[in-house]
């Protein structure tokens, strides 16, 4: 009984009762599997079509994994940039935030016309997506270092790339990692997208073309890869957090 | 004897409308000397700090360090603040090293073959500010008093012949504070070098310094300097002796005829109510 009501089976319980409703509501209403498929029927849908799911799932995890893997990289470089001088962060800050409150699916058709459809203009708009909160984290993170400590480093001698690596960087890697969960969620969201717009690949796509042929179980079989795809990839980025900033965290010595 | 910090009319403003931070300042202080300097808050203690440590240029005036014009970062400075800042990835023992991987000579050959010589040197300090046994800690496993003590030893680790410490002791409680005094005076009597203390506290300054300056309200100007001549070594009892309050007292006087000056200016004749 105490496992019942202990944290760690929290999430795994308000899932399950919450898939009983979905069933219950489903089955008491007789809902027709075309407007709302019951989770037995998307279960079934999962088995169904299976070697579809997988060839589409691995399409779209690929597509974002490289997507967000850019928008690490540029990221990191441009938070790195905008954080150490108080001159670009000035300059580039309001253009970040503008830039960031465009939908970014407003860029798929850009893209397509200059990429065409497939497989590039989704890696992109993964990019695009993911690429934001990496930016203002790290930036934040180098632009609240105590200014005491860069004037203990100053008055030893010590360049601003010393003082980058001994304290900036280090100092903002919970920024960054924190970021990267949230990334790695939009990264699935922006190739899943693109992927429903344009493409003959990936779950968006397959999502669009179950919709269009009335399978709508094979629809929601979809979300649930997605969502389960994103959650292993938070999960990932979570791990590595605890592991390599496991100082920010202060458990367990 | 040659001053080894000598400051002539030094005037620094921040802005270029030309409001002084400090002004008028001349001083100098002899090598190995304990100067305390206090002085109501905003007076431009602080501004000092960057000055001897070359990382402000005065706007009038000049500034030596160890007889030359300070133009830049000095590299012979140690310092620590009220705020230890000590790195929270790094241990005790990391942290105290860090300026030996950031200062020339140790620079160079610290990655190399010396490591092993500087941790045993380092692990020294630690011990003569009682922390030997918590080198491996993490700051935030170390109390307040301990992370100040740790912020000391890495201000001390290259050995510098000038330290300077801006109101170091500042947010530890009354009994903390005073064993820190102890130990400041203890590092400070095994091997010589100049100090400059910021302080608030008058009684840490009359116990710890040579000599005391006062200095004024923003802009900061020198109103005092205040010969200490207890004799030494001083034990925490002498804060009770007669000479000792006494000190203290004139201090507190002079500073207290700053900022009635200062209000007089402000408030002009109001009428009691």
């Amino acid at each position: 009984m105490s496992w019942l009501k202990s944290t760690r089976a929290a999430p795994w319980l308000m899932t399950a009762g919450l898939l009983v409703l979905w069933q219950a509501v489903c089955s008491a209403f007789s809902i027709d599997e075309f407007i709302f498929p019951s989770p037995i029927q998307v279960w079934h849908a999962l088995i169904e079509y299976a070697g579809p799911i997988r060839q589409h799932s691995l399409q779209t995890l690929l597509t974002t994994v490289a997507g967000f893997g850019i928008g690490v990289v540029f990221g990191l470089a441009l938070g790195v940039a905008v954080g150490s001088s108080p001159w670009l962060y000035s300059a580039t800050y309001p253009l970040l935030v503008a830039f960031n409150s465009i939908p970014k699916v407003a860029f798929v058709p850009i893209l397509i016309v200059w990429f065409g459809i497939g497989t590039i203009p989704a890696i992109l708009t993964a990019f695009l997506i993911s690429f934001f909160p990496i930016v203002v984290n790290v930036a934040t993170g180098l632009a609240t270092l105590e200014p005491e400590l860069e004037d203990v480093l100053r008055a030893l001698g010590a360049s601003r790339l010393d003082i980058l690596k001994k304290v900036g960087l280090p100092r903002s890697m919970p920024f960054f990692f924190a970021s990267l969960k949230v990334s790695i969620t939009l990264a699935f969201v922006g190739s899943v997208i693109s992927e429903t717009v344009a493409s003959n690949l990936g779950i968006g796509y397959l999502m669009m073309s179950a919709s269009s042929s009335n399978r709508m179980a094979l629809v929601f079989a979809g979300l649930v890869v997605v969502s389960i795809l994103a959650m292993l990839m938070y999960v990932v980025f979570a791990w590595l957090e605890m592991r390599i900033t496991g100082w920010a965290h202060r458990r367990g010595h | 004897m040659k001053p080894f910090v000598r400051f002539e009319d030094v005037a620094l403003s921040y802005r270029d409308d030309g409001e002084f931070a400090i002004e008028d300042v001349t001083l100098s202080i002899a090598p190995n000397e304990f100067v305390a300097v206090v002085g109501p808050s905003g007076c431009g203690k602080s501004t000092m700090m960057k000055l001897c440590s070359g990382l402000r240029k005065p706007t009038r005036g000049r500034v030596e360090v160890a007889g030359g014009a300070v133009a830049g970062p000095l590299k012979i400075v140690g310092m620590a603040f009220q705020n230890p800042t000590l790195l929270p990835w790094r241990t005790t023992l990391d942290n105290v090293l860090l300026p030996l991987e950031v200062v020339e000579p140790y620079r160079r050959t610290f990655a190399a073959k010396k490591r092993g010589e500087y941790s045993d040197r380092a692990m020294a300090l630690l011990k003569t500010v009682g922390l030997a046994e918590h080198a491996d800690k993490f700051p935030w496993q170390l109390s307040g008093g301990m992370q100040q003590r740790a912020s000391i030893c890495r201000a001390l680790i290259h050995e510098p012949q000038l330290l300077m410490l801006d109101e170091p002791f500042a947010a530890l409680d009354a009994f903390t504070r005073e064993e820190l005094w102890c130990v400041l005076r203890d590092l400070w009597a095994a091997k010589p070098f100049t100090v400059i203390l910021v302080t608030h506290d008058l009684r840490e300054a009359v116990f710890l310094a040579d000599t005391v300056f006062v200095m004024s309200a923003r802009p900061g100007r020198i109103l005092a300097r205040k010969p200490i001549e207890l004799a030494r070594p001083r034990d925490l009892e002498v804060t009770y002796s007669d000479g000792f309050i006494k000190l203290v007292h004139d201090l507190r006087e002079r500073i207290g005829t700053v900022r009635k000056a200062h209000g007089s200016v402000r408030k002009p004749a109001e009428p009691a109510r």
